[in-house]
């Protein structure tokens, strides 16, 4: 009796559980494949680098990445960039020495700089603190079984731009229409009687950043919207997550470690208990 | 120290005999460790091996983090960043650090109910429950405590409302909120000593838990018939028990070699699978989450202190009744509290003399359902506060204490129980056939 409920218990708390995660209206965001989903799964160095490279043209204009050092560029399980191409990166920022107060030339040791528009959010962890959507129904399932998260949500976002809808029509807003932003404005003349949307999306502050082509990848990779996207999601993710990968070999080396360690006190129990047990009745 | 009669230490050696007159430790190690334990445990009799390893393990993890944090609202957010990318092996003691609280309620969770289903609370072992239920409040005191200090919008925003409620007691209520905080709102004395008490609660648990554990070595283990061991004399007492050393060390290693798989797999693969990711956004007083969700192992109490909303009529009357004094938000605060209360006095509003679930065949259901309930009051916590989740908490609520003030006592009266066996040592031969006891 007390094992039956017990496993049910156990199996239903782990669903209750991801019911923490839900918040509002549920999204339906694509699912992307990215190389680092999965306890097998790896980041893509080449990708990270083209991330780096859309994250430095395009969203750099305006966002910042204040908790990544600059010299984990060249961190094994990140981008991987040669030490004198961290260098030189590092060099193109302008950096307020804390110890003198005089403006020298950006070091590897240096952060990131801090978002240059007061109103655009820093970057450097919003691939984890974007994970929040993960159907259905709030279970977490999404989440265990598909690798989905914050990188998902990022590409999403910037594949959301589209033509706003015809209910809007006339709406005046300093935002644009976006498919997958959820928190944003939404016109009244797209609410039903009780002021829920009727629309997918909502208005969002930021002007669609990029279009195919925005960038020219040097290894030949076709920049459309969907490979920038995922690029710098990924890249994104690997700056909210850098040791990742050390995590996840830990992680293998620690189940490995306690699977042999559960076998041997297995049969020590069993052997143990063999002395005081008869053949089992029930 | 036990009351199940067993041998004893003997100082052998010169050396020994000096040490024990002087301070007998050796002696209390090893009446603790050689402690006759029933031998019919089954596998819900590990978790207090596994919450002894959590406490140990908060305890390791945290020394180590606070070397590297730092308690102000301009740096925390900043430092845990700098654990997780800078110090070495840091996000690895950090994600162990906040999954382990889940492991620790997980764990904590599984021993209540254990306790609640094989009568573990029933006399002669009142005082180890109580107690426990003392560290189960000093836990979730000390884990909301922890889970201000990254100072995320989670944690900041969590502080505000469950320091709020405090606000809700009548009269005093507001001079106690800002006294807890340390000022108007949470803000940086509040962070202090937040900090400061979950670095102290834990040594404070550490000594209840040796009261704990003193307390049912000195009453005997329960089991899962509920029925006691025999104390005649040492041979009919190792008829029932095996020591504690080695044959439920063993046990209970491999058990919580298992259940580490699993945690460390979480830890290595999905480590922010169970928290809320808001809390990756450092806190911003001017901007409240859309929805503010406590962590899984409240979400039961908070569903609770949810469920009595204005429009209750046992609200309204506590209103009427006491003059207005108890509004929707006061009574909300005292559901809370009372759901643990009413579970802290089971053993004297259980009136069954039978003490294991096993034998009492209406119980049984009973019990199921108040599990059930658990989960479903967990489910309804993390959802928004609107129908139809609102009607749902209120149902599981009343069932709640339904079940600690009217079921208890009235089965007890009502139910007729099966026959238990005469003793352990049947029990256990039922289940596995006679074989001759090492000691004979």
């Amino acid at each position: 009796m007390f094992r039956n409920i017990a496993l049910v218990a156990a199996s239903a708390l782990t669903l209750s559980a991801g019911g923490a995660f839900a918040a509002g209206k549920e999204l339906h965001i694509p699912d992307v494949d990215f190389a680092h989903e999965g306890p097998f799964g790896r980041f893509d160095q080449f990708q990270l680098q083209r991330g780096l490279q859309v994250y430095t043209e395009v969203c750099a204009s305006c966002h910042g990445l204040k908790y990544v050092p600059i010299r984990s560029l060249s961190d094994e399980g990140g981008p991987g960039l040669p030490e004198d191409q961290v260098r030189a990166y590092a060099k193109q920022f302008t950096v307020t020495d804390a110890d003198t107060g005089e403006d020298r030339e950006g070091v590897p040791t240096d952060h990131f700089p801090v978002s240059a528009m007061e109103n655009a959010p820093d970057l450097s962890l919003m691939a984890k603190a974007r994970a929040g959507f993960s159907g259905p129904y709030g279970t977490g399932m999404n989440q265990l079984f598909k690798g989905m998260g914050g990188p998902e949500y990022i590409h999403a976002i910037l594949m959301g731009y589209e033509e706003p809808p015809a209910c809007a029509e006339g709406f005046e807003s300093d935002g644009y229409y976006n498919k997958y932003f959820a928190k944003g404005a939404i016109p009244d003349t797209c609410k039903d009687e009780n002021g829920v949307s009727t629309i997918e999306g909502s208005w969002i502050a930021m002007p669609q950043p990029m279009s195919d082509d925005q960038v020219t990848y040097a290894d030949g990779t076709s920049a459309t919207l969907d490979q920038m996207s995922m690029d710098v999601s990924s890249f994104l993710y690997w700056a909210a997550e850098p040791k990742l990968m050390d995590r996840k070999s830990a992680g293998f080396v620690s189940v490995i470690f306690l699977l042999i360690l559960s076998v041997l006190l297995y049969l020590t129990n069993k052997r143990l208990w063999a002395g005081v047990k008869g053949k089992k009745n029930a | 120290m036990a009351g199940i009669p067993h041998d004893h230490y003997e100082p052998k050696t010169a050396g020994e005999r000096w040490l024990h007159k002087r301070l007998p430790i050796v002696g209390l190690l090893y009446d603790t460790i050689m402690i006759p334990t029933p031998k019919n445990l089954n596998w819900m009799w590990i978790w207090g091996i596994v919450l002894t390893f959590c406490l140990a393990l908060q305890i390791v993890t945290g020394i180590i983090l606070v070397m590297h944090y730092t308690p102000h609202v301009d740096h925390a957010f900043a430092s845990v960043e700098h654990i997780m990318r800078n110090v070495n092996g840091g996000y690895f003691i950090r994600y162990l650090h906040q999954n382990g609280a889940s492991l620790f309620f997980f764990a904590v969770y599984l021993h209540i109910f254990r306790g609640l289903y094989y009568g573990s609370y029933k006399a002669p072992r009142e005082i180890t429950w109580v107690i426990g239920m003392i560290i189960y409040l000093l836990m979730m005191g000390t884990a909301f405590m922890g889970y201000v200090l990254p100072w995320g919008q989670m944690s900041f925003w969590g502080a505000t409302v469950i320091t709020g409620l405090f606000g809700a007691i009548p009269g005093i209520g507001e001079p106690i909120q800002t006294w807890l905080l340390g000022g108007p709102a949470v803000d940086n004395a509040t962070l202090n000593r937040f900090f400061s008490l979950h670095y102290l609660l834990p040594f404070v648990i550490a000594a209840l838990v040796a009261v704990h554990i003193w307390a049912f070595h000195t009453t005997g283990n329960n089991n899962p018939t509920g029925v006691e061991v025999r104390r005649g004399s040492k041979e009919e007492a190792a008829r029932d028990t095996l020591p504690f050393w080695p044959y439920f060390v063993i046990k209970d290693l491999f058990a919580l070699a298992v259940v580490l798989l699993v945690f460390f797999a979480i830890v290595g693969f999905m480590p922010n699978y169970l928290g809320h990711p808001d809390n990756y956004i450092e806190a911003n007083p001017l901007s409240t989450p859309a929805h503010i969700v406590p962590e899984w192992y409240f979400l039961p109490f908070y569903a609770i202190l949810r469920a009595f909303t204005d429009d209750v009529w046992v609200v309204i009357a506590a209103n009427w009744l006491s003059f207005g004094i108890i509004d929707a938000k006061f009574f909300g605060v005292l559901a809370m509290f009372g759901a643990i209360a009413v579970m802290a006095l089971a053993p004297w509003l259980d009136t069954s003399s039978v003490r294991s679930g096993r034998y009492r065949p209406m119980f049984k259901w009973w019990f199921a359902l108040l599990v059930v309930t658990f989960i479903v009051l967990m489910w309804a916590g993390a959802m928004p506060a609107e129908e139809p989740y609102a009607t749902i908490s209120l149902i599981a609520s009343a069932y709640w204490f339904a079940y600690f003030l009217v079921i208890l006592p009235l089965l007890g009266v009502i139910e007729k129980p099966l026959a238990q066996p005469a003793t352990i040592e049947e029990d256990f031969n039922a289940h596995y056939g006679p074989k001759a006891h090492p000691a004979e």
